[in-house]
C-alpha cells in the first residue's frame, strides 16, 4: 500500500485549494479530491462569474449614461447576453486553470471524483453520482482517479449548496438558483427573487440593469437582514429608485408554473396573500453545507443543521478529522473558507496559528450600490451593552464620490463609548467593498478612534469618508 | 567589506550598557584580539575585543554613551583594501550597506554565561526596549491602572493586545502572605524625582546621577523586598576553637622563597565552609524557589557580599563545600581585588543559592539582611566579641559572633531555617569539620 497522505482535503474550493497549497508549503504531503471544479463555486459558479456579469451591467449603466459624463456615444447602446455569459465563463476557466497550475507547482495529489470517509484515516473515491453543472471546465490533466487512499489527517472542505425550500423546489428552467441565473441566454423580461442576502440582491440589481421587472420578496421585516439598518435603509431606498419592487416581510409560499412562466402566492406577515406573475424565479434563500455521503454519521461527528462543529483549529470530535469553510459554519464566505483552511493544516503542521476571528470576517455585496461591512451592526452593539459612538458620513460631502458621478452612498463608523475600539464599520455605495479593508486592518490591529484620527486618508478618494465618519463619531468632522 | 562593531550583550538579561571608553581612537590599526573599548554594565565593567582585522574607520558611539543598546552599531572597521575616509564619510548610511557584522567576544567573559540570571526583572529579549501594545491594550490598560510592562504579550511578536489586558486583569491579585508584602507586585516610585527634591533647598545638595550598579541594586532590593516573604532566625556562635585552629593553620602555611604564605586563611573563609557544609547537611534549606519546582542543589554556592567604594556586588564561591579553605581564600582575594575594578565576569557574580554578609569589621553587633534573589537565603555576620556567658554554672570569657540568618519563606520554613542555622553554629563551634569534609 502507498504511504499514506499527510493531509487529505476533500472538495477543491476556495476553502480546500488553499489549505492544500499550504499545507504543502509546509512540507505536509498533500492529496486533494475534487468531483466537478477545482475552485468550487466560488470560483466557477459563484464570486467570481457573477463580479463579471456585474461588471457587465455596469459598464452597460455607464454606457446609457455616458452623457451625463459629456460623453456622446451614437446609436442605441445595447447588448448581447450570450457574450455577458460568455465573457463571465472564459473568465471563472482562466482562474480554474490557474487553480490547477498552483496546486501543480506545490505538488498536491489531485484526486478526481467524489470522496467518502470509509473509516478514519482512509478516504475511498468513486465515480461522482452528482451531474456536474454545464459547462464545465475539462478535467485537469495528472490527477489520480478511483481508489481508497489513506490519509494521516483528512480535512472536509466540500462547501456548500443552495438552500431548497418547500413549495419553491428548483427546476432548473422557470426555477432558478444562482447557477441558472448566471447562465442568462436569454434575458427573462420579468423576475421574482426570492432572498434578499447577498446573492439576491446582487442578481436583483445585475436583471434590473438590462431591464427585467424585479421583485425582491423577503421574509424578514426588511431586505439585507444581516446589514446595518440604516444601510439596509439606504439601499432599500436606491433599489426602488432603480426600480426594484421590493416585498419584505413576505414569504414566498407557493409557486406554479405554467407556459409562459411562473406564479407565485405570498404571504405578508399578516398572513395577506397576493399573487405574483413573472417569467422566471430566482430563489436564493441561502445555502447549505454539503455534509451528506461522507459517511459522517457512521463516523460519529458530531453536526448541527447541516454545519459540523470544530473548535478554533477545524478540528471535529474524531481524530484526525477536520471541517472547514462552509461545512464549519456561517459566514458561509470564501475568505472565510480560506482562512480556516490556512489555520486548520497550520495546526495540523504542529504550528500554533491564530484561532479564527469571527468578529473581524468583514462581508461585501456587489449589488449597485456596493454594501460592505465589518464587526457589529449599531443593533448587535446596543443589543451587546455597548455604550456608542457612532459616526455617519454621506459621500455626498465627498470631493471625489461626486466627480465620479457617485454622489450617493454612506459611512457608518461604531465604536464603544467606553473603550475607543472600533466595534463595526458600514459601508454604502461606489467601491466599498475595496475600502472596507481600511477599517478590517484597523480593527486587526487593535486601534481605537485616535489612531484613526491621527491616519492621513489620501485626497480625493472615497476614503476620506472613512477618515470623516470616524471624526463625526466623535464630534469633530469637517466637511458635514 | 565594512565590519559594524555593536553593543555586545554581556549577560542574558542585558538591555543596555554605558560605553565607558575607546582604547582606539579613528584611525588607529586594530587586529584580532586588539581591545576596543570599554562597556560598563550593570555590575561589572568589560572590555569589547576586536574580532577582525582592519582600520577603525569610525566610532558611532561616542565615550561615555549611556543606556546604549544591545546590538547597537558602536563603530565601523575598514577591511584590507578599504578606504576608511570613504567609510567614515558614509558612516550613516553605511547603516543600510551590506555589511557584515563582527562577532565580539568579551576578553573577560569569552564563554557563554551559564549561571541564572540575577535580574528579577520581567525578562526581555536583549535590547527589546520598546513595549508593544496595540492602542486599544494601551487605553484598556491605563483606565484599569494596569502597568502593562507586567503584562505577557500574545500578540505577534510578543505584542500585548486586548485579550492579555483582559487576562491580566482577571487574575487575581497577589495574596499578600505577609503584613509588609503589597497586595500587587512591586512598588512604583511613590515620589517622582521632582516632588523628592522639592524637600530640600536646590543647593544643598549634590546630585549624583545613578551607575548602573546603583540602578540595579535599587531595583533588585525593592523587587527582593516586595516578592520575597523574608523571616530571619538569630544564634550565637562561639568562636574560640575557630579562631584557634586559623591560627594554626595560617602559621603552618608554606612559604614562597620571598616568604609570602600560600594562603592566609580569614574568618569569613571559615563562615563560607561552615555555611556550605551546613547547606549540603540540610538539604531542604540547600534550595531554590521557582514558580512550579523547587530546586534542589547537589552542592553549595554560596554568594559573598562585596562592598566595593560605589555599592556592592556578591561574587559566588562555587560548590564551595568541596573547596579546601585555602582555595575559598585564595578566590575570595581574587574576587576582591577583581571587584574593586568592575572586573567580575557575570558568571561570577549570578547564582548562587546562599549568601553570607559579614559586617563585623565595622563592630555591627547583629543584623538582618536582604536576600537577592535568586538565592533562598542570606546569612548576616556581626562582629566577633569577648562576650561573658555561662558555662556549667559558672561565668565565663569567650569570643562570640551573632548571626542573624534571612530566609525566603517560600523556600524554606521555619523549622528547616533553624536546622540550618544550628547546622552552621555546629560547623563554627566545631571547626575541624571544614578540614576533613
Amino acid at each position: 500500500m502507498a504511504e499514506p497522505f499527510d493531509v487529505l482535503i476533500i472538495g477543491g474550493g476556495p476553502g480546500g485549494y488553499v489549505a492544500a497549497i499550504r499545507a504543502a508549503q509546509l512540507g505536509l504531503r498533500t492529496a486533494l479530491v475534487e468531483r466537478e471544479h477545482l475552485g468550487g463555486i466560488c470560483l466557477n459558479w459563484g464570486c467570481i462569474p457573477t463580479k463579471a456579469l456585474l461588471r457587465s451591467a455596469e459598464m452597460f449603466h455607464y454606457a446609457k449614461h455616458a452623457s451625463d459624463y459629456g460623453l456622446v456615444i451614437e446609436g442605441k447602446v445595447g447588448f448581447d447576453s450570450a457574450a455577458l455569459t460568455t465573457r463571465s465563463r472564459k473568465i471563472s476557466a482562466q482562474l480554474n486553470s490557474g487553480v490547477g497550475f498552483l496546486l501543480k507547482k506545490n505538488k498536491v495529489d489531485v484526486i478526481w471524483g467524489e470522496a467518502m470517509i470509509a473509516k478514519a484515516g482512509e478516504v475511498t473515491v468513486s465515480k461522482p453520482t452528482k451531474p456536474p453543472m454545464e459547462p464545465q471546465n475539462p478535467v485537469p490533466k495528472g490527477t489520480l482517479g478511483e481508489g481508497t487512499y489513506q490519509a494521516k489527517n483528512v480535512v472536509i472542505a466540500t462547501g456548500a449548496r443552495p438552500r431548497v425550500l418547500p413549495g419553491i423546489e428548483p427546476d432548473g428552467t422557470l426555477i432558478w438558483t444562482y447557477f441558472e441565473a448566471m447562465l442568462p441566454n436569454v434575458l427573462p423580461k420579468s423576475l421574482i427573487v426570492a432572498g434578499s442576502g447577498a446573492i439576491g440582491v446582487e442578481f436583483a440589481s445585475f436583471y434590473r440593469s438590462f431591464g427585467a421587472e424585479v421583485t425582491l420578496v423577503e421574509v424578514l421585516p426588511r431586505i439585507l437582514p444581516a446589514e446595518d439598518a440604516e444601510i439596509a435603509a439606504h439601499a432599500h431606498k436606491r433599489f426602488e429608485k432603480q426600480g426594484i419592487k421590493i416585498l419584505a416581510g413576505t414569504k414566498v409560499v407557493k409557486v406554479e408554473k405554467t407556459a409562459v412562466g411562473v406564479v407565485a402566492t405570498a404571504e405578508d406577515a399578516q398572513g395577506a396573500s397576493r399573487t405574483l406573475k413573472a417569467e422566471r424565479l430566482i430563489s436564493a434563500v441561502g445555502v447549505v453545507g454539503n455534509v451528506e455521503d461522507l459517511g459522517l454519521e457512521s463516523l460519529g461527528v458530531k453536526s448541527e443543521r447541516g454545519v459540523i462543529a470544530t473548535d478554533g483549529h477545524g478540528r471535529t470530535n474524531v481524530a484526525g478529522l477536520y471541517a472547514i469553510g462552509d461545512v464549519a459554519g456561517p459566514p458561509m464566505l470564501a475568505h472565510k473558507a480560506e482562512h480556516e483552511g490556512v489555520i486548520c493544516v497550520e495546526a495540523i503542521a504542529g504550528l500554533a496559528p491564530h484561532p479564527l476571528e469571527r468578529a473581524m470576517i468583514p462581508s461585501c455585496t456587489y449589488c449597485n450600490p456596493q454594501i460592505a461591512s465589518v464587526g457589529l451592526t449599531e443593533e448587535a452593539a446596543r443589543a451587546a451593552g455597548y455604550e456608542l459612538k457612532i459616526g455617519r458620513v454621506p459621500f455626498i460631502g465627498n470631493g471625489k464620490a461626486i466627480a465620479l458621478g457617485e454622489p450617493d452612498g454612506l459611512t457608518r463608523t461604531i465604536f464603544d463609548a467606553k473603550t475607543g475600539r472600533l466595534l463595526g464599520a458600514h459601508m454604502i455605495g461606489a467601491e466599498v467593498t475595496e475600502l472596507i479593508q481600511g477599517f478590517v486592518v484597523a480593527m486587526n490591529c487593535e486601534t481605537t478612534e485616535a489612531e484613526l484620527m491621527n491616519t492621513i486618508f489620501p485626497h480625493p478618494t472615497l476614503s476620506e469618508t472613512m477618515h470623516e465618519s470616524v471624526l463625526d463619531a466623535y464630534g469633530r468632522a469637517i466637511h458635514i | 567589506m565594512s565590519v559594524k562593531v555593536l553593543m555586545p550583550a554581556l549577560s542574558p538579561t542585558m538591555e543596555k550598557g554605558n560605553l565607558k571608553r575607546w582604547l582606539k581612537k579613528e584611525g588607529d590599526n586594530v587586529k584580532s584580539g586588539d581591545v576596543l573599548a570599554e562597556i560598563e554594565t550593570d555590575k561589572a565593567t568589560m572590555e569589547v575585543e576586536a574580532v577582525d582585522e582592519g582600520i577603525l574607520a569610525k566610532i558611532l558611539v561616542p565615550a561615555g554613551s549611556d543606556d546604549v543598546p544591545v546590538n547597537k552599531e558602536i563603530a565601523l572597521i575598514a577591511e584590507e583594501g578599504e578606504d576608511p575616509k570613504a567609510l567614515a564619510s558614509n558612516a550613516p548610511a553605511a547603516q543600510s550597506a551590506p555589511s557584515q557584522v563582527a562577532p565580539v567576544v568579551m576578553a573577560s567573559a569569552s564563554h557563554a554565561v551559564g549561571a541564572p540570571a540575577p535580574s528579577v526583572a520581567k525578562p526581555e529579549a536583549p535590547g527589546k526596549a520598546r513595549l508593544f501594545a496595540s492602542p486599544l491594550a494601551r487605553r484598556l490598560a491605563k483606565q484599569a491602572g494596569l502597568v502593562l510592562a507586567k503584562v505577557t504579550g500574545s500578540g505577534p511578536h510578543g505584542r500585548i493586545i486586548e485579550r492579555d489586558v483582559k487576562a491580566a486583569l482577571a487574575a487575581p491579585a497577589p495574596v499578600s502572605v505577609l503584613a509588609f508584602a503589597p497586595p500587587s507586585g512591586p512598588a512604583e516610585p511613590a515620589l517622582s524625582d521632582a516632588a523628592i527634591k522639592q524637600y530640600f533647598a536646590p543647593d544643598s545638595y549634590v546630585e549624583v546621577p545613578h551607575d548602573m550598579m546603583r540602578k540595579t541594586i535599587a531595583r533588585r532590593l525593592v523587587e527582593a523586598v516586595n516578592t520575597i516573604p523574608h523571616f530571619y532566625l538569630t544564634i550565637d556562635c562561639e568562636l574560640d576553637a575557630l579562631l584557634k585552629l586559623r591560627g594554626e593553620i595560617n602559621k603552618s602555611a608554606p612559604k614562597a622563597q620571598d616568604g609570602t604564605p600560600a594562603y592566609k586563611i580569614s574568618v569569613n573563609d571559615m563562615i563560607i565552609k561552615a555555611l556550605a557544609l551546613a547547606l549540603v547537611a540540610v538539604p531542604k534549606a540547600n534550595v531554590t524557589f521557582t514558580e512550579n519546582a523547587m530546586l534542589q542543589h547537589r552542592h553549595a554556592d554560596v554568594a559573598v557580599a562585596v562592598a566595593i567604594p560605589d555599592g556592592l556586588i556578591t561574587p559566588v564561591i562555587r560548590q564551595a563545600d568541596t573547596l579546601p579553605l585555602s582555595a575559598i581564600a585564595n578566590a575570595m582575594r581574587d574576587f576582591a581585588a577583581r571587584a574593586k575594578d568592575h572586573k567580575l565576569k557575570p558568571e561570577e557574580y549570578q547564582g548562587g543559592v546562599s549568601a553570607v554578609s559579614n559586617l563585623g569589621m565595622f563592630g555591627i553587633k547583629e543584623f538582618a539582611a536582604v536576600i537577592n534573589p535568586p538565592q533562598s537565603s542570606i546569612l548576616a555576620i556581626g562582629m566577633g566579641e569577648e562576650r561573658a556567658i555561662v558555662k556549667n554554672g559558672a561565668i565565663v570569657a569567650a569570643n562570640v559572633m551573632s548571626a542573624t540568618m534571612s530566609f525566603d519563606h517560600r523556600a524554606i520554613d521555619g523549622a528547616t531555617g533553624a536546622e540550618l542555622i544550628a547546622a552552621f553554629k555546629r560547623a563554627i563551634e566545631n571547626p575541624l569539620t571544614m578540614l576533613v569534609v
